[in-house]
């Protein structure tokens, strides 16, 4: 005789189409539109209202994102540490408990199998958060290092909490000091019985927090932070104003930007760090690294690709656009692009050929364009931009100003 | 005393719009203004501890996106944030709700009338045909229609290929649509009047016309043919109130080296042998530049800070003529509380948009009788917004303010000066309006800022309180603005430009006018153009 599923089992059972998260009766209550999409088996909100309210809510007030679906994984044992110096390309000895580390993780070819953030959450216990699945990966690097590594994905629900009123929204949710948490910072308060972490992280380039709790009390979470958000202008957002948001940090995306290297069926088709923008985290003064031969190779011979985000003339998004030089010749194309209503320039981000992209380079992206059934065509100049399109400065003010 | 390139009257947005294609262009800049803050009519002053008010203009669509990308006013810290809709409210409990969202609109317009409803759709297009034949028109300097300079020739041609392009019938909508009444226009549309009433008011806001009177279909394209974000006809709140747009250019200005003096009033433009040489302000102090712009309007431009005998005879008689009549009032009021409204839920969206009170042409023609009979409207049209719904920095969390824009309210009451009492009583016709519909709104009040064209001309210097520098009346716009001959932003003087909005296109908080006249300096100086072209709107 076979036991009965557990509630836990027939949540995750794959005879459902999507899972709903534990803030979904929250999030349909809001949402106005039934736009929804599914990510890593959960439905979550596309778009709530409108666009423009929702994308105004993570740059003037605070606006609130259900980040349940991330995969993340519990690290703990003695050699955590060392197991993430072998796993990341970056030096991860500065993650000290109660810190976050960005980081990113090659293959043995030195192409990217994802990014993401790093908790050090306690005594030889880490999180790794990340868009995609890699329990696969991560075991088997753990070879030889003390380590347990545990998927936690449908164990912890999160929501990020971003804008210039986010700060003072978590001090009206009554979490003492919230005020001095810097960025990359960590730090637990109680709540609901329980403990509700807080990190002063997110995918927005603006004043943040990512808030991580037990399922089971993820609505109270949600009550709370509404409540409390209510005079300081809070409104959920879906995935439409988040890529807006992310576009405008400058911030890549795994799926968007890369292939995640386990996925690709072409294996050169894959992007290392340094064609991502990412060579500041890769780090050759540690001896052994996954990876770590393949981009020393790279970085002597020279890499393919480039990373880089644009300014392009006129208002037409480049969607997709073809990159050319000025002759003529197609030297990469856009991966993201979007009208970016703080930075008040139509910006996109590209992967162009080596060695395309230096200062100085006549570009033109290709933009099509249709209006009422005539179709036009645009060769628009681009000029690469350094740094993020809109970088505020209370992203790393601390503590920050109340709006 | 250090000898500028050029001196700019009024700190305003035009002017230092003006200033700042000047100083990037490498021109050495002051800007000299009267008040002891910048910011003309775009400006947010704190009346009351902890409230931030937008004094005079209140929301943002107008101001040519060309401009705040290439002065990189976003980095300079401007942020303009979109609101959907608008709402009035009916004397018979009901509202009409407008939405941004097409088929929740046609919902709403249905429950007052199917046939509106559909017509609608004949109604957005036909407008939206007439914003996009005047968007590229901004950014250009109008053509002198009896000149025969090559520019002129070939600018006409321009305008006229542009309309005949979309076949003859659209010229002749086009000329209808710049003379008839927004009255008449929407007869044409609408059977109801409730809708035919939320929509005219962009008709009469700022002018000192009535619903039923010829050219103010215009009037009403005019407040259409903005964007916020590439969405034409959309306003928005600049956060901080709309003196964050002259703080963005300030320091864009600044950023390029540009001088700016407040406590600055002009006393005179100091012109010798037929050409200008510099201001003489009113504390007696001189500077000196080849180039002086006005950012006044016309009348305070030609005759306060002129001397008639450096003019010639034809402009002192058309300024005296130019039409800048007083009509609108306004509301800066703090409030304890976000105020309920009769038969609408608390927090509903539409309450973050535009409100009115007025729900028939009848009564919007009504207000303006009392205009023409010399008084206040007793029964007014209400523009009401209380953008702290959205913006977090212009009061106290959970409290809010309301800034109301009144049509109709005159230059005088009566034929006489308005007193503080009378103002004081012109504020209360519009507080009580409001409270027939908010149970709470009168007991909410902390502070208001009451502002009739008295107030507006006084701190502002805009004459009569006219918003936008003179009547938008066709034969007040294009290349008859501010007077024929003299609508290249060029003065009558060697050396002397105006930059303000009685130039070409016009009121509204839209930076063109000044873009434009420095385009025309640096023509003139035989420099190179750095400002920008219109962007395509295809």
């Amino acid at each position: 005789m076979t036991a009965p599923m557990t509630e836990p089992m027939i949540a995750r059972a794959a005879d459902k189409r999507v899972l709903p998260t534990p803030f979904h009766a929250r999030a349909s209550a809001l949402c106005q539109t039934n736009c929804w999409s599914s990510w890593n088996a959960y439905t979550v909100v596309d778009l709530y209202s409108t666009l423009e309210d929702e994308y105004f809510a993570i740059r003037n007030a605070t606006a609130a994102f259900d980040l349940t679906p991330m995969a993340k994984y519990r690290i703990s044992g003695k050699d955590g540490l060392a197991y993430l110096d072998k796993l990341m390309t970056r030096k991860m000895g500065k993650l000290t408990p109660g810190r976050v580390m960005y980081a990113a993780w090659c293959n043995d070819r030195g192409h990217v199998l994802d990014d993401g953030t790093v908790f050090h959450l306690d005594k030889n216990h880490w999180r790794l958060c990340s868009q995609e699945r890699h329990l696969d990966w991560l075991l088997a690097t753990a070879m030889g290092f003390d380590v347990e590594i545990h998927d936690e994905s449908a164990e912890v629900a999160g929501l990020a909490v971003q804008g210039p009123t986010s700060c003072r929204t978590l001090k009206a949710m009554n979490l003492e000091g919230i005020e001095n948490l810097k960025p990359f910072q960590l730090r637990y308060f109680p709540f609901d019985d329980t403990e509700l972490l807080v990190s002063r992280t997110g995918f927005t380039g603006d004043l943040g927090y990512e808030l991580w709790i037990e399922p089971a009390h993820a609505e109270k979470l949600w009550d709370a932070l509404f409540i409390a958000g209510k005079p300081h202008g809070i409104l959920p957002n879906g995935g439409q104003a988040l890529d807006m948001a992310r576009i405008e940090a400058g911030f890549i995306q795994a799926g968007v930007e890369f292939v995640p290297a386990a996925e690709l069926v072409r294996p050169d088709r894959g992007r290392s760090p340094f064609e991502l923008g990412l060579g500041w985290l890769v780090h050759f003064d540690k001896p052994i690294f996954n990876g770590r031969r393949a981009l020393l190779e790279e970085r002597e011979k020279g890499s393919r690709y480039r990373f880089v985000r644009l300014d392009i003339d006129g208002n037409k998004p480049g969607n997709e656009a073809f990159i050319y030089n000025g002759k003529k010749e197609i030297v990469g194309h856009i991966t993201s692009a979007t009208w970016s209503p703080s930075a008040k320039m139509n910006i996109a981000l590209a992967s162009l050929k080596m060695p395309w992209g230096r200062p100085g380079d006549e570009l033109y992206a290709e933009i099509y364009y249709n209006r009422e059934l005539q179709w036009n065509r645009l060769m628009a100049r681009c000029k690469v931009v350094n740094d993020a399109f809109f970088a505020p400065p209370r992203r790393r003010e601390t503590p920050p100003r109340d709006y | 005393m250090k000898k500028y390139d050029v001196i700019v009257i009024g700190a305003g947005h035009n002017g230092l719009t003006n200033a700042a294609y000047l100083a990037k262009a490498g021109l050495s800049a002051l800007v000299v203004e009267k008040n002891p803050w910048t910011g003309g009519a775009s400006v947010s002053r704190s009346l009351y501890e902890g409230w931030t008010y937008s004094n005079c203009s209140y929301v943002c669509s107008l101001f040519r996106p060309e401009i705040y990308r290439d002065l990189e006013l976003a980095r300079h810290g401007l942020q303009v944030i979109p609101y959907e809709g608008g709402i009035t409210f009916m004397r018979n409990g009901d509202y009409f709700g407008s939405y941004s969202d097409t088929e929740r609109h046609y919902r709403e317009i249905a429950r007052h009338s199917k046939r509106d409803a559909d017509a609608y759709v004949r109604y957005e297009a036909d407008v939206s045909r007439q914003t996009r034949l005047i968007r590229p028109l901004l950014l250009r300097t109008p053509p002198d229609p009896v000149s025969f300079k090559p520019r002129d020739v070939m600018e006409l041609i321009y305008l006229i290929r542009t309309y005949w392009d979309l076949g003859e019938d659209i010229l002749y909508d086009t000329i209808r649509f710049w003379t008839m009444s927004v009255g008449d226009f929407l007869d044409e549309y609408f059977e109801s009047d409730i809708v035919k009433a939320h929509l005219a008011g962009s008709g009469i806001i700022g002018t000192a016309l009535g619903v039923y009177s010829p050219g103010t279909a215009y009037v009403l394209l005019h407040h259409y043919m903005g964007d916020v974000d590439g969405s034409v006809g959309s306003w928005g709140f600049a956060r901080g109130g709309m003196g964050s747009i002259a703080k963005a250019l300030a320091a864009a200005f600044q950023s390029f080296g540009g001088e700016i003096k407040v406590d600055a009033g002009v006393d005179k433009i100091l012109v010798a042998n037929g050409r200008v040489k510099g201001v003489a302000l009113e504390n007696g102090d001189e500077h000196y530049a080849n180039i002086v712009v006005s950012n006044l309007d016309p009348k305070r431009t030609f005759l306060n800070i002129m001397d008639e005998k450096d003019l010639p005879g034809d402009v002192v008689r058309k300024a005296r003529n130019f039409k800048i009549r007083g009509s609108s009032g306004k509301l800066n009021i703090a409030l304890d509380g976000m105020p309920a409204f009769y038969g609408m839920a608390e927090g509903h969206e539409l309450l973050k948009a535009d409100f009115h009170f007025t729900d028939s042409l009848e009564r919007m023609e009504r207000a303006y009788d009392d205009w023409k009979n010399g008084t206040w409207s007793k029964d007014p049209y209400l523009d009401t917004l209380i953008p702290t719904q959205v913006d977090p920095t212009m009061a106290p969390p959970g409290k809010h303010m309301m800034s109301v824009f009144v049509q109709y309210c005159p230059p005088q009451v009566n034929g006489r000066d308005w007193t503080d009492e009378k103002r004081d009583e012109f504020g209360q016709t519009i507080i009580d309006q409001i409270s027939e519909y908010s149970p709470n709104f009168k007991d909410l009040i902390l502070h208001a800022e009451i502002r009739t064209p008295r107030e507006l001309e006084n701190e502002v210097g805009l004459t009569e309180g006219n918003i936008f520098q003179g009547e938008l009346t066709a034969d007040q716009l294009l290349f008859n603005r501010p007077f024929p001959g003299y609508a290249q932003y060029r003065g009558p003087v060697k050396g002397m430009y105006m930059s303000g909005s009685g130039t070409h296109p016009g009121g509204g908080v839209m930076g063109a006018p000044g873009a434009n006249s420095a385009r025309e300096i640096l023509l003139d100086l035989g420099r190179k153009n750095i400002v920008p072209a219109a962007l395509n709107d295809e």
